[in-house]
């Protein structure tokens, strides 16, 4: 349901082919971060806090070293200190200070699963008895896990002396409050006094992992000239070589990273955890280490995205108009500075025109591990109470909740409450298209319910970089920075064979080292297909201008005389001469006799991505015995730009939607009395299943972004955002009970129906 | 500790192995095989990534010892296709975009061959009860279960 005309046709981009990558997937040859071994390996493993919070008094390691087998032991003593300050944008800034400390515990163990010290030895099961052999003096501190209570004036503090910032003027107490963050428009206090109806709402969330099947795990070779060799499973390779030689003093150029095959990420890995270890266990051996999490320490030990305690506010008028809008969100953000809560303060009344909103957000550190990003993050946090606020007053002044919001909609021009205005379309569209869907007005049963949420998400631009090399028989090999999580191999593949104008299988792309491709950042924030698609058009257009050169030498003429269409050189009219066109093939085996090497490179520091903007609705039937929740459908329309390969935006869609019924129904972090995590495995962390769902259904919308030049949007994250709020609307039309804490498990939801 | 005298079939190659006696066949496969197509997703049975099968039935191959391998037939994912040709259920999986990042594939694609060899002709129920073990955080299943029909419907087609 294209909006937009596509004036020349297109060939490959908007088809369905092969992933140039699958094979080797189903085969099992292809390989991952645990894969790749090194003759010589050793297996390093990592010692971790049993408690929650405690001083680090002692760490002997003598035992272990003395073990047959073992070749060292690393603690933080390893590792250079690193200065305190924020480095990079306020929203996602970093603290190496707090890093390395994430890394290998300094003064203190701040959560349970903190690594503190590592250990290299011949065999996995000699690495692991060492661990047992390492003598940890602790002094056992009061801890603090839930975020309200975090806050508390006499709560246990993390950080003796962290005051918080964006405060004016600054509190004389530490606490654990990292920063206060305000944003706002018109005025939301006298707004809210002209309104007809006014609803106050408060909610909480639970943290919840990204759930990738893969845990983290990496191999890296050290020499003893400082050079060094990482491969691991990571979302941007260049990403491991900033933080690891940040982490251990090196220099850039002495690191080379290899992108392994990555067994999914969603956020979680943007982050180092092992690399620097590994290095540096691979420094004082001699030898090449490998380190792999487990599925315990994966949980423990990484970041989950932040639970929240929220309180919203709205003011709507009887014809539906929103006046004003207010929002409190305070965000875990484990035991180091760094919650997405100023995207959940942003994103949170995004998609709609409101005259007066003020949004507020704290960052909370307390005794977890510390959060990370996961799809969208920040978004479906703050999404999940203001659309579920949204969904009270839509039925308090009787309106259809996709008519209320389309009433809403931001428009190209509408303010954003972080200051600029929205400059893409596409909302409005994406909420029509949902609305068109016959089963919106299908009837419902017994016990069900049908609710409807929208979610937006910024989407990414920044730097990345590619390099197209012409190979003699007319193929050629895309290489890019980028790590390839869902498919954007193919749509790299498609762009080049549409750009080109050869066929898709004459395209092999690859994704290349640090020392091999230029600068590139992390595969996150739906960047790929956008920023990095356009270097790999761009570097193609260099590539077909140079055909033309090629050309005009094969045909004695001058270059601008010769054109690029249909993937064939040809004369520029008739007055340049006539000639049958030369093909791309023909053109690149006159390599040596026209010039040499046809290689072509581009890189960028992207703008003007578009947003991504999702709106769904979900029907669920309401056990009363049980509580249990089961989703009976859930529609799912985003607006995408353009699809490049439709099968993977529908299962970008897809993922997000389950995703989000994961986090609506089932997901939590649990924790004890004594701060230790009670279900770090998938048996008691229960991700959804096969058998949990139907077939969630995939609307793509196509809204091109007139800032990339196949229209691309990113398309991987704002399919999260939604179904919390929906499948919490749906529970309440079902049942007339509005529940406001996530997980909406079967205890809490038959504690409603009982209450 | 002494190390344990293996021989088993995997592949149908016959295979010989040393191991630990505390090693999973998990462990074994990958560390002492070099046979990596298996994933450790959890080490605890509850993923489904490690699946292989044994001697006709599915397994997590993280659950069963290296040692308990004596005598037994083992199919892995390095054994699914026939050389260069896929079998039909991979070929379907590439066909419907089964896979997004890969790492569940290999043992979801054993436990539908599984699934097929026990049951051809399965509704959409029984095959997301019968992947249920098997833990996809990409797909949502959507793609894996058409993957899975269409190839059960191809290979009945074949048989008749």
């Amino acid at each position: 349901m294209s909006a937009v005309v596509t004036e020349k046709k297109l060939k490959v981009v908007g088809t369905r082919p092969d992933r140039p990558d699958g094979v080797p997937k189903l085969t099992g040859t292809a390989q991952y971060g645990a894969d790749y071994t090194l003759p010589g390996m050793l297996w390093g493993k990592i010692l971790r806090s049993p408690h929650a919070h405690a001083r680090i008094r002692k760490i002997d390691a003598s035992k272990a070293l003395k073990l047959p087998g073992v070749k060292g032991v690393i603690t933080a003593a390893d590792l250079p200190e690193q200065k305190f300050e924020y480095v990079g944008a306020e929203r996602v800034a970093q603290n190496f200070w707090h890093m390395t400390r994430n890394i290998l515990a300094r003064e203190k163990v701040l959560y349970e699963g903190h690594a503190l010290a590592a250990v290299a030895a011949t065999t996995p099961a000699i690495a692991a008895e060492a661990l047992k052999l390492i003598e940890v003096d602790y002094e056992i501190l009061p801890h603090v896990i839930d975020v309200e209570d975090a806050m508390k004036p006499d709560a246990p503090l993390l950080f003796e002396d962290m005051i918080t910032r964006g405060v004016e003027p600054p509190p004389t107490k530490p606490s654990n409050v990292s920063k206060r963050v305000e944003f706002k428009i018109g005025d939301a206090d006298a707004a809210f006094a002209t309104a007809d109806e006014v609803v106050e709402m408060s909610f909480k969330t639970a943290a919840v992992h990204q759930g990738y099947i893969e845990p983290h795990a990496c191999l890296a070779r050290a020499d003893a000239d400082g050079q060094a060799e990482v491969w691991s499973s990571s979302q941007g390779h260049f990403v491991v070589r900033t933080m690891t030689v940040k982490m251990l003093g090196m220099k850039t150029g002495d690191l080379r990273c290899h992108a392994a095959e990555i067994g999914g990420a969603f956020g979680g890995k943007t982050v180092v955890y092992v690399e620097p270890v590994a290095v540096a266990l691979s420094k004082k051996t001699g030898h090449p280490v490998k380190i792999m999490m487990s599925r315990e320490d994966v949980f423990k030990a990484t970041g989950p995205t932040s639970g929240a305690s929220m309180t919203i506010k709205v003011g709507v008028m009887r014809d539906g108009t929103i006046v004003a809008a207010k929002g409190l969100f305070k965000y875990q953000a484990g035991a180091f500075p760094g919650s997405p809560v100023m995207n959940g303060c942003m994103c949170g009344f995004a998609p709609y025109d409101i005259a007066n909103v003020n949004t507020i957000g704290y960052d909370v550190v307390c005794n977890r591990p510390k959060s990370v990003a996961y799809r969208a993050p920040g978004s479906p946090i703050s999404a999940f109470a203001v659309e579920s606020t949204l969904d009270m007053a839509a039925k308090k002044i009787g309106m259809d909740p996709i008519q209320f919001r389309l009433k809403n909609i931001a428009k190209i021009g509408t303010p954003t409450v972080w200051g600029p205005k929205h400059s893409h379309a596409g909302f409005a569209e994406t909420l029509q298209a949902l609305q068109k869907h016959p089963a919106y007005t299908a009837p419902l049963g017994k016990n069900q319910g049908r609710g409807v949420a929208v979610g937006y998400w910024f989407n990414g631009g920044g730097e990345s970089s590619s390099t197209v090399n012409v190979n003699e028989d007319g193929t050629v090999v895309v290489a890019t920075g980028s790590p390839d999580i869902g498919g954007s191999r193919a749509s790299t593949a498609q762009m080049a064979a549409e750009t080109l104008g050869i066929p898709y299988e004459a395209v092999r792309p690859i994704i290349a080292d640090t020392n091999s491709v230029g600068y590139t950042q992390a595969t996150g924030g739906s960047r790929v297909t956008f920023a990095t698609g356009i270097t790999v058009i761009n570097a193609c257009k260099k590539v077909t201008e140079e055909m033309c050169k090629r050309a005009a030498k094969m045909w004695k003429i001058e270059p601008e005389n010769v054109i690029w269409e249909d993937g064939s050189a040809r004369p520029a009219g008739k007055r340049a001469g006539e000639f049958p066109p030369l093909t791309f093939k023909e053109i690149a085996s006159k390599r040596t006799a026209t010039g040499g090497p046809v290689v072509a490179s581009a890189s960028i520091n992207a703008e003007g991505q578009a947003p991504g903007f999702s709106a769904q609705f979900a029907d669920v039937e309401v056990d009363p015995d049980t509580g249990a929740v089961k989703i009976l459908r859930d529609v799912a329309a985003q607006d995408v730009g353009r699809a490049i390969h439709p099968s993977y935006c529908e299962g970008q869609i897809i993922g997000g939607v389950v995703q989000g019924i994961g986090c609506a129904l089932n997901e939590e972090y649990i924790y004890d009395k004594n701060g230790h995590l009670e279900n770090a495995g998938f048996l008691d962390y229960r991700m959804p299943v096969a058998s949990d769902l139907p077939k969630i259904d995939a609307i793509v919308v196509e809204v091109p972004n007139p800032n990339h030049p196949y229209g691309v949007k990113g398309v991987a994250e704002a399919n999260i955002v939604p179904p919390m709020a929906a499948i919490a609307s749906a529970i309440h039309g079902a049942t007339g009970k509005r529940l406001t804490d996530l997980p909406m498990s079967p205890p809490k939801v038959l504690a409603a129906l009982d209450g | 500790m002494a190390k344990q005298h293996v021989v088993t079939t995997i592949n149908g190659n016959a295979v010989e192995f040393l191991c630990d006696t505390r090693q999973t066949l998990l462990e074994v496969l990958r560390d002492e095989l070099h046979m990596t197509g298996a994933k450790e997703g959890c080490g605890t049975g509850d993923c489904g990534a490690c699946t292989v099968n044994i001697d006709g039935r599915m397994m997590c191959s993280c659950l069963f010892l290296g040692a308990e391998a004596q005598g037994k037939k083992i199919n892995t994912i390095e054994g699914m296709a026939a050389g260069d040709k896929l079998h039909v259920l991979q070929r379907k999986f590439l066909e419907h975009a089964a896979l997004q990042c890969g790492i569940c594939t290999p043992g979801m694609l054993i436990a539908a061959k599984t699934l097929l060899e026990n049951n051809p002709d399965p509704t959409e129920e029984q095959t997301r009860y019968w992947l249920a073990g098997n833990l996809c955080r990409c797909t949502g299943y959507n793609q894996i279960i058409d993957a899975v029909l269409d190839a059960a419907k191809e290979l009945r087609g074949a048989k008749s």
